[in-house]
């Protein structure tokens, strides 16, 4: 069945809550609204506010509430309204969740829904992209989807997971993309990157809405972007070295693409691994495609600039092709 | 009321178990034994062993870095936290963490971390489970009173009142916050006054006195299991030695000091023991012969222990 990526999340929700008494859900506002995005719209009233719990504004509280539910064996799924507002849960996420298996051999499996991005006109506290705070974090998982079935496949992995995930889910796709999605127990596993479109010449990794912007990117290059392979990370913690390897070694050339800012971004990390994995191979420097560094403005105009786009994704690719 | 001879016996076991595992391991510190912090609960041995004493084997409790008395009566050894605090591989925490920072899942016991109060809400989620599944389970969480001024405290007693969650939080108020005295932390005269704007019912006691403090919680943790929601518990008294051994608490007044020496809770649950004839002079001396023994046995065995291999820090990151 055609659903959206929204709806994909939500699909997965109802399947895991069905098929686990352990799961469940808390958050602001998802119960009788629905969720701010109506992510939760309908789960009330099928599992009832046991568990689907609206809590109060605490994020760092419910948090906590969270990780202890999951020591105690329960499986929470929570949603943060945007994923700016985790910041209020860094301590309870980075400390407590990320480290309690480490020390005391107990597992946390919680998964913490953020729903981030720009491109909604949310200015600087509703558009971020949170995902280098937490990469640098062990013992957290870190997943950010980019189709429908992914959407579903990730989230029904994360809450199966024993250990706590951070889910990046991208609100501008939340209705802009769609697919026929398997139904039933579609498991997308972490740790496994894809290619969405083969190519020799250049590597193109991405994530999340980039991933969209890419392969607009690589249509607009026309005959020339047949050369850029599009790979989608999908899993950030644990990365999937091999693919990348695998792709590097081919193409020799590798562009990074993402939406968060540049200073510190996953790029940085990636431009490594490529050269402890392929620098032998490489025909040419590692290349970076980020949002500049400032915070993420609100004006139509300022945000178009922030965000990378199809252009400048196409841009850097042809530089590459060409170096 | 506790009458009975052999429980109260106990209680003073265990505080004193706990006053001399601390004893030993001062000792090891000026020694240069132990590398690492050490942290003390010295003059509130009433309190963790008070409340902990009351719990059955499948509740849960979540401890601060001066209630070791707590550990201990909830079930772990004295060898494991030598093995803690020498970072050995068989402790705890597998050398993964030091000093108080330990716990023992099986056993019910949590670990706090070092960012005070962060346990609050995590043990409203732990008694959220216990609830959630029916199970008359209680869950018991221990504060300084420096954690009273996060965040996490106050979002935590929120959520546990809201939900009425089976929880007991206790204060361990020794007056100070490492240098930092009650007075400058809060501009209310009592840590009951902030707690119970939370909804919940709270009791004031007397740290020192482990039958005071034993009787509150008897009925807040009665309340929890009953399903009358959480309480809260302050319990008063005195920071007898600095943050950590290496604070020689010197901003602490002389008169605070001799007050809690006057009040050292061993010292007044003995000669209550011996005025009502449960425990003579010999039966003290027994006591504390064994306890002498039981130590040096546990510091023994957990001295010729291995450590850990310096790989061994890649593994358990990620839960399988």
């Amino acid at each position: 069945m055609v659903i959206t990526y929204l709806e994909a999340i939500r699909q997965a929700l109802r399947e895991e809550l069905q098929r686990d008494p352990d799961v469940f859900l808390l958050g602001e506002d998802i119960g009788v609204f629905g969720g701010a995005f109506k992510v939760t719209e309908g789960l009330l009233e099928e599992f009832g506010p046991e568990r689907v719990i609206d809590m109060p504004l605490a994020e760092a509280g419910f948090t906590g509430m969270a990780i202890g539910a999951a020591m105690a064996g329960m499986r929470p799924v929570v949603e943060f309204q945007f994923s700016d507002f985790i910041s209020c849960a860094f301590d309870q996420i980075t400390n407590f969740a990320a480290k309690t298996y480490y020390r005391l051999g107990v597992p946390v499996p919680v998964v913490f829904r953020a729903p981030c991005g720009g491109g909604v006109h949310g200015g600087p506290f509703h558009s971020g992209n949170p995902e280098s705070y937490f990469l640098h974090t062990p013992g957290l998982k870190v997943v950010a989807p980019a189709t429908a079935t992914d959407a579903k496949g990730l989230l029904k992995a994360a809450i199966r997971d024993n250990n706590p995930v951070l889910y990046l889910e991208h609100k501008y796709l939340y209705r802009r993309v769609r697919e026929d999605v398997v139904e039933g127990d579609w498991i997308t596993p972490l740790g496994r990157a894809t290619v969405r479109k083969p190519g020799s010449e250049v590597t193109l990794l991405t994530y999340g809405a980039m991933v969209h912007v890419a392969l607009d990117a690589v249509s607009q290059m026309g005959e020339r972007g047949g050369g850029v392979e599009v790979i989608d990370l999908r899993s950030l913690v644990p990365l999937d070295r091999e693919t990348i390897r695998e792709s590097a070694r081919k193409t020799g050339k590798v562009l990074i693409v993402h939406e968060a800012q540049r200073t510190g971004g996953f790029a940085g990390e990636l431009t490594a691994v490529v050269n402890e994995e392929a620098f032998e191979f490489l025909d040419g420097p590692v290349r970076r495609v980020a949002a500049p560094d400032t915070p993420v403005p609100f004006s139509p105009p300022m945000e178009a600039f922030y965000l990378p786009s199809a252009a400048t994704v196409a841009e850097a690719a042809t530089g590459l092709l060409d170096y | 009321m506790d009458g009975d001879p052999e429980t109260l016996v106990r209680l003073l076991y265990f505080m004193k178990l706990h006053r001399a595992v601390e004893d030993r391991i001062e000792l090891l510190y000026r020694q240069g034994k132990l590398v690492g912090a050490v942290f003390t609960g010295r003059g509130h041995e009433a309190i963790g062993v008070g409340v902990a004493g009351l719990l059955e084997a499948d509740d849960v409790i979540f401890p601060t870095h001066r209630d070791l008395g707590a550990y201990l009566i909830k079930g772990m050894t004295p060898r494991a936290v030598f093995l803690q605090y020498l970072g050995r591989r068989d402790g705890p925490t597998r050398g993964r963490d030091g000093n108080m920072h330990m716990g023992d899942w099986s056993l019910g016991i949590g670990a706090f971390v070092s960012h005070m109060a962060d346990t609050v809400p995590v043990a409203a989620g732990v008694a959220f489970a216990c609830k959630h599944r029916g199970q008359p389970r209680v869950v018991v969480c221990h504060m300084g009173d420096g954690a009273t001024s996060r965040g996490d405290w106050h979002e935590g007693l929120n959520l546990a009142a809201v939900f009425r969650l089976p929880v007991v939080y206790v204060c361990v108020n020794n007056q100070y916050a490492y240098s930092t005295p009650l007075e400058r932390q809060m501009a209310v005269p009592r840590i009951v006054d902030r707690a119970a704007g939370y909804g919940m019912p709270v009791d004031l006691v007397d740290g020192n006195d482990v039958l005071a403090v034993r009787e509150v919680a008897r009925r807040a943790i009665a309340r929890a299991r009953g399903g009358g929601g959480p309480s809260f518990i302050e319990c008063v008294t005195y920071r007898l030695r600095g943050h950590g051994a290496h604070d020689d608490n010197r901003y602490v007044p002389r008169d605070f000091l001799e007050a809690g020496e006057r009040r050292d809770p061993i010292a007044g649950f003995t000669r209550a023991l011996h005025d009502r004839g449960m425990l003579d002079e010999a039966g003290r001396e027994e006591l504390d012969r064994r306890i002498a023994a039981e130590v040096e046995v546990a510091w023994t065995e957990a001295e010729r222990s291995p450590l850990p291999a310096g790989t061994d820090t890649l593994d358990g990151v990620f839960a399988p």
